[in-house]
């Protein structure tokens, strides 16, 4: 995959992730030329795209649109489904997620694209790891918000696992 | 961890945070304010003032020193909102890296985050993330090791991935599967933008590709897609592992987790299957491999679902790549008839798509769904509609071209989209070349390619339309025909609006008219000057066009109406500031006004025949040598003159950095000793005057035009363009001569739009598909085709064609047999082995029978491991650390199992050939209080008619014993004998057997065996040991051998016991010391103990202590001081510091540490 974009319907970006390097420059020309040709198409069209030397496949949810680039030979529809599995754990992770909470919480999408795809390969499918791995880092860091004290001892203890049974400890 | 524990720590989010859902946006957080802020304002003016103000707030607080990590994190978030939004925050990038380093664990992946949304992978400031990087992926802190390689994966320097390879690679062997699966595809990132990088760890990957979580197996395929992609017939050998995978995938083996919408992890199954297509591609033996699991993947695959069309769609693909079987062909074409006839859009797209892919072999797919085919013509939907195109564009033939192209041309005209136009125009030019009917139709379909794709059209299109024109074909009728069409239509163009054309266009309509206008009777030169020469006037028309118009009428410029036409232009284009432009001006008044040069220069050459061309330019010799003689300089080539530039900047004063090309920055000392690069560009642009063979295939655009400018100078033998290519490249003339026929009248013509009702148009899409299939049942008799022929190469289709498949793949059991060993065969036999015997059969069966074909069993031979994937995972772990120790073993028996009576009794010379590769049997002949010792092995020394001297070193505790077999073979006894031994570096002395036995016999047909004590006065990397073996023969004559003996340092190196408490006193009492990196064996499970054992196995070191990531190795020279060792594991690497109180001592060790941790 090159990247992957996250765009409203009115065409702020919410979203980029770029998987090859491009020049500052490029990317903006590319955002914006994409969104162009994206938004003017009609609901019931085709959701893939010849565009540039790219192929774009692209999907609609809500007000938000998906869309990855990627290679000629790459399969289209299982690109589709990256995407929607990708909109399954955004929604898991924020219970019924909307545009809001993307925009008000990038970061944590960002966290858990990270999660999922690494490199613009897809790094794990299976819904519920990919949430532990995000959940085992955030916890990290509620854990330090609440308690000063709880921070000091995380960063004593060296395994995570450990620590994980320390802190159930001390809350419960 | 425990189940209970697991799900504590799922459910602890919710419970420690007071939202219940953790991730709602926190209202009063001052990023929610920005957000708001910006969305309450009306202007982009507003907007921009807003983010003005947020980046320099921003700005202030993280150049505060008081700001904290966890402020920082927030502003970090702020500013890459920022950025998001299109405004640019390169001042936070610093800090984002700093808050990377600095931060804890949580504000590090904000940091980490920043800088791989802010940085690219040539930013300069990413250097001074590697640090960091360095440190996370050290860390014991799991999820810093998780967020160092996902930086890694996502951004990293180029140049910098040494450094951290081998953590990265050590990861691999990481007890969580979550830090294996990151670390494979940070590798493949690697793999991807520095392949070469990575060469060394192939060997990793397979084992990463049987890792026993199937995550990590399946992120280890996207590195194999590259590779395999690169260099399919490397792979062969893991076919059968591929095929295996799949099969379990597809049967449901995985675990429910890697299920997607109950279907067995995709993701996987289409991984694997273009894999396969890749192997199986041309490879008959290989694809018979995957009939049955791509069968069986057809099969499964029926749950109306997105996700299983993706497969279907994969599974189809992989069908017709592979070597063709009827049976799975038949079911693949009924998947696309699904996809092609569904309602859904998308999978209609595919099933065009997958069309477009098989019609070469298939047409008559084609044909079946042509009504399918009309309507999405018709489609509303762009993509759909190109995409049929681009199928038409397969089925094209010369029956059915005109339809196509006229359709094609259709859609040229409405697209906005300049890729498109350019590939559209492409394949337009393509398919009037091969299949134009006639000649009018050709120039026509010419003409509006040129008019709608315009300037951004690929130069080769020209370039080969001129050619065409210019070679022409058998018949010079139709050649004259075809030229006069040409011209005919461009004067009208030109008399109608040349403004707006395009400037390719221009060019072509010059040059042509320039040559072939005379083929018009009643065209007069000075009318088509007249009709040239406003293009001049025209404000968008560029030098270049300007140029080729001039050249044309230059060309043309006869008689006194073309004088005055001349007159004309140079006064109105005389004060041009175009030098070109004047000076081709000059020339067409010259040359108009005297048609003797004219015809001199430009030979007006209706035959075509070749022009000879001197490349050398000898004529220019005597030139040359006159100039010489008055004192010019003599010509360098341009590389040569570029050499010396870089030669005098070199010697600047400029720091030697900065005086390279910034070209050649990437290798600086290969840009400066070789300018190759440099001479190889200069010299294509600069040597204008050079037509070199290789560079004439292509007519180029430019050469056009040199022609009438440097060159007319230079050769002033008039060479007409279409001349050069013609002595050029004779190959595609004569190909196209042989190939020539005659031009067809039209075949088809389109049926005349019928007005009536609905009805009618039915019909009108009946009629049409009949236009637009006809002649494709008989595809491989494609008609033959006026310009067909022009470009021999165009007539390959582009994708592989049944017949040829089979071809090759009939080649392909023999050929392939032969040349890749691990064929499928050998690869079962090996994965036998690895089953059933291995390890355990070679150290227990000490009977010679068995020891024989042991040394080959154990080999680790390449195959070995190759097999291993084939049953996934959990079999493997096994194989890896025992592969050393069959060596050993082996070593033994072949000594131990000698039958040393043979030898004794000597009756054969054959023997005992001291130069015989299999160990002299005397091991029997040790003494008693010598076996069991550790020793080396039996090494022959030298031999003569009658003796035989062999020996080995023992080590004993405290001293190292040569001892010196000398076996007589003869009968008769050798008298007086004598050894005399001298070393520079060791001290020698017999052991057994006083003084008093000086004169010493050693009967025939016996062993006598001697020993000599050895104590090395100083220590070496070696030592050679010379000697002398004398004794009388039975005839009474002196016999003298001299003989030498090597050792090395390992022979005197003692375990040195000591307590860590003792060690570290020694530690400061010696004084030498020597600092060394070492290899680490790191695919080892615990690199840093097993690097350690080897040492101690290899070289008798003492392991006194490993704590954590150090560990202390202590050993003595014999009789001598002891030697330190503390090792530390640092960067892939293992960090040793050696002290002794002898200074060679450390040094000597240290290259032997090497040795050792080299061989396996």
């Amino acid at each position: 995959m090159r990247f992957m974009l996250l765009f409203s319907r009115q065409g702020k970006l919410r979203l980029q992730k770029w998987y090859t390097a491009t020049a500052e420059r490029d990317k903006k020309k590319m955002v914006r030329e994409l969104m162009q040709v994206v938004l003017a198409r009609k609901p019931k069209m085709c959701s893939f795209l010849e565009w540039r030397d790219l192929k774009i496949v692209y999907k609609r949810y809500a007000s938000l649109y998906f869309c990855c680039a990627v290679e000629e030979q790459d399969n289209e529809l299982i690109t589709l489904e990256v995407i929607h599995r990708f909109v399954e754990l955004l929604d898991k992770y924020f219970g019924s997620v909307c545009e809001l909470d993307i925009i008000f919480n990038f970061e944590k999408a960002y966290f858990i694209l990270d999660e999922f795809l690494m490199g613009g390969e897809i790094q794990d499918t299976s819904k519920k790891s990919v949430l532990k791995a995000i959940e085992q880092a955030d916890l990290l860091q509620e854990v330090s918000v609440l308690e000063p004290h709880l921070a000091s001892l995380v960063s004593n203890f060296k395994d995570v696992n450990k620590l994980t049974t320390v802190v159930v400890l001390t809350v419960l | 961890m425990s189940d209970v524990v697991e799900r504590t720590l799922t459910a602890l989010p919710s419970l420690l945070s007071s939202d219940p859902s953790p991730g709602r946006p926190s209202s009063t957080s001052k990023l929610g304010t920005l957000i708001r802020g910006i969305t309450e304002l009306t202007s982009k003016h507003d907007e921009e003032k807003l983010i003005q103000r947020e980046l320099v707030s921003i700005k202030e607080q993280v150049s505060s020193p008081n700001t904290t990590m966890r402020q920082m994190k927030e502003l970090m978030v702020r500013a890459v909102y920022c950025e998001m939004l299109g405004y640019e925050a390169s001042f936070s990038y610093i800090h984002a890296i700093k808050l990377a380093q600095q931060g804890t664990a949580l504000d590090k992946r904000v940091g980490y985050l920043a800088v791989s949304l802010f940085l690219n992978e040539s930013h300069e400031l990413l250097l001074l993330l590697v640090n960091t990087v360095l440190k996370d992926l050290q860390s014991t802190n799991l999820i810093e090791v998780c967020m160092a390689l996902t930086v890694v994966g996502q951004v990293f320097p180029k140049d910098m991935i040494p450094a951290i390879l081998p953590m990265v690679e050590e990861k691999l062997n990481h007890p969580k599967e979550i830090i294996r699966r990151k670390a494979v595809l940070a590798l493949y990132k690697f793999y991807l933008i520095a392949p070469n990088q990575v060469q060394h760890i192939h060997s990793k990957f397979r084992k990463a590709l049987c890792d026993k979580d199937p995550g990590v197996m399946s992120a280890s395929l996207h590195i194999y897609l590259e590779m395999v992609t690169e260099k399919p017939e490397s792979y062969k050998d893991l076919v059968v592992s591929f095929v295996t995978i799949l099969k379990q995938v597809v049967g449901g083996k995985l675990p429910i987790d890697f299920n997607y919408h109950s279907v067995p992890a995709p993701w996987l199954q289409i991984q694997l299957l273009r894999i396969l297509s890749l192997l199986g591609k041309n490879d008959r033996s290989t694809s018979e491999m995957m009939y049955e699991v791509l069968d069986e993947s057809l099969r499964r695959a029926e749950m109306n679902h997105n996700i299983t069309y993706a497969i279907l769609f994969e599974c189809v693909k992989t069908i017709y790549t592979i070597h063709p079987k009827a049976e799975l062909l038949e079911k693949a074409a009924k998947c696309i008839g699904n996809f092609v006839l569904s309602p859904k859009i998308n999978l209609k797209y595919l099933g065009l798509k997958a069309l477009t892919y098989v019609v070469q072999q298939d047409a008559n797919l084609a044909l079946q769904h042509q009504m399918t085919i009309i309507e999405c013509l018709d489609h509303a939907d762009l993509i759909i509609k190109r995409e049929t195109l681009e199928l038409l564009f397969r089925i094209t033939n010369g029956q059915n071209v005109k339809v196509i192209v006229e359709k094609l041309l259709e859609f040229l005209r409405h697209s906005k989209d300049d890729y498109v136009t350019i590939d559209l125009g492409g394949k337009v030019t393509e398919l009037a070349e091969k299949y134009a009917p006639d000649n009018s139709w050709f120039i026509r379909t010419m003409n509006t390619v040129f008019l709608l794709v315009g300037d951004q059209m690929q130069p080769d299109i020209p370039n080969s339309f001129l050619r065409l024109l210019s070679e022409g074909f058998e018949s010079a009728e139709e050649d004259q025909q075809l030229r006069l069409l040409a011209v005919d239509s461009y004067v009208s163009l030109l008399q109608e609006q040349p403004a707006r054309l395009p400037q390719r266009f221009l060019q072509v309509i010059s040059w042509v008219l320039g040559e072939y206008s005379s083929v018009k009777e009643g065209l007069e030169p000075a009318t088509v000057l007249r009709l040239l020469a406003p293009l001049l006037d025209l404000r968008h028309c560029s030098s270049e066009t300007k140029s080729w118009v001039l050249a044309a009428m230059t060309k043309l410029s006869a008689g006194p109406a073309c004088l005055s036409v001349a007159q004309e232009l140079a006064e109105r284009h005389g004060g041009s500031l175009d030098t070109t432009l004047r000076q081709r001006l000059h020339e067409l008044q010259h040359l108009a006004s005297d048609g003797e040069l004219l015809r001199r220069v430009l030979p007006c050459s209706d035959g075509l025949e070749p022009l000879e061309v001197d490349s050398t330019l000898s004529f220019l010799d005597g030139f040359v040598s006159e100039a010489l003689a008055a004192g010019a300089a003599p010509y360098k080539p341009p590389h040569q003159r570029q050499e010396e530039l870089a030669q005098e900047k070199a010697l600047s004063v400029e720091p030697y950095g900065l005086s390279l090309p910034l070209s050649l920055s990437s290798s600086s000392i290969a840009g400066r000793l070789s300018p190759t690069v440099l001479s190889m560009s200069s010299g294509l642009s600069g040597n204008s005057t050079e037509l070199s063979p290789k560079g004439g295939s292509a007519l180029r655009l430019e050469g056009v035009t040199r022609v009438w400018g440097k060159e007319g100078y230079l050769a002033k033998a008039a060479l007409k363009p279409e001349e050069a290519a013609k002595t050029e490249v004779p190959c595609p003339l004569s190909v196209l001569q042989e190939g020539g026929s005659a031009p067809r009248t039209p075949v088809v013509s389109l049926p005349a739009p019928a007005p009536g009702p609905s009805l009618q148009a039915e019909r009108e899409k009946q009629q049409l598909a009949s236009c637009l299939f006809m002649g494709l049942g008989s595809q491989g008799a494609a008609g033959p085709c006026l310009m067909g022929k022009a470009e021999p190469t165009r007539h390959g289709f582009r994708k592989k064609v049944k017949g040829q498949g089979s071809s090759s793949g009939a080649r392909g059991p023999s050929g392939d047999s032969a040349s890749s060993s691990p064929s499928p065969l050998s690869a079962q036999s090996a994965m036998d082995n690895l089953l059933c015997s291995s390890p355990l059969d070679s150290g227990s069966t000490p009977s010679p029978a068995d020891s024989a074909p042991s040394p080959a069993d154990s080999a680790p031979s390449p195959a070995d491991s190759a097999t291993s994937p084939a049953d996934p995972a959990p079999h493997l772990p096994h194989d890896l650390p025992a592969n050393n120790r069959p060596c050993d073993a082996q070593e033994d028996l072949t000594e131990d199992t000698d039958t040393s009576e043979t030898v004794v009794e000597g009756n054969s010379v054959a023997v005992v050939d001291p130069y015989d590769p299999e160990p002299l049997c005397l091991s029997p002949h040790l003494p008693e209080e010598l076996c069991g010792l550790p020793r080396s092995e039996i090494r022959p020394l030298c031999r003569d008619a009658s003796l035989v001297l062999s020996a080995c070193c023992v080590r004993t505790d405290h001293s190292s014993l040569l001892v010196v077999f000398v076996s007589n073979a003869s009968d008769s006894a050798a008298r007086r004998f004598a050894l005399q031994m001298t070393s520079g570096d060791l001290e020698v002395s017999r052991v057994r057997g006083g003084p008093e036995e000086e004169e010493e016999h050693v009967e025939g047909h016996s062993v006598a065996v001697y020993q000599y004590s050895l104590v090395p006065t100083r220590p070496s990397v070696h030592m050679e040991l010379a000697g002398r073996a004398s004794y009388q023969r039975p005839d009474g004559e002196p016999q003298s051998t001299p003989f030498s003996y090597g050792l090395s340092l390992p022979d005197f190196i003692r375990p040195l016991s000591v307590s860590t408490e003792e060690y570290g006193r020694l530690w400061l009492a010696s004084s030498n010391d020597i600092k060394q990196n070492l290899a680490l064996l790191s695919q080892e499970p615990d690199p840093l103990r097993a690097t350690l054992h080897r040492l101690r196995d290899r070289l008798q070191l003492n392991v006194v202590d490993i704590i954590a990531s150090e560990g202390i190795v202590a050993c003595q020279l014999l009789q001598g001081p002891p030697c330190l060792m503390h090792c530390r594991l640092n960067a892939g690497c293992l960090a040793v510091w050696l002290r002794s109180s002898l200074p060679e001592l450390p040094d000597c060790l240290l290259y032997h540490c090497q040795r050792a941790l080299a061989q396996h």
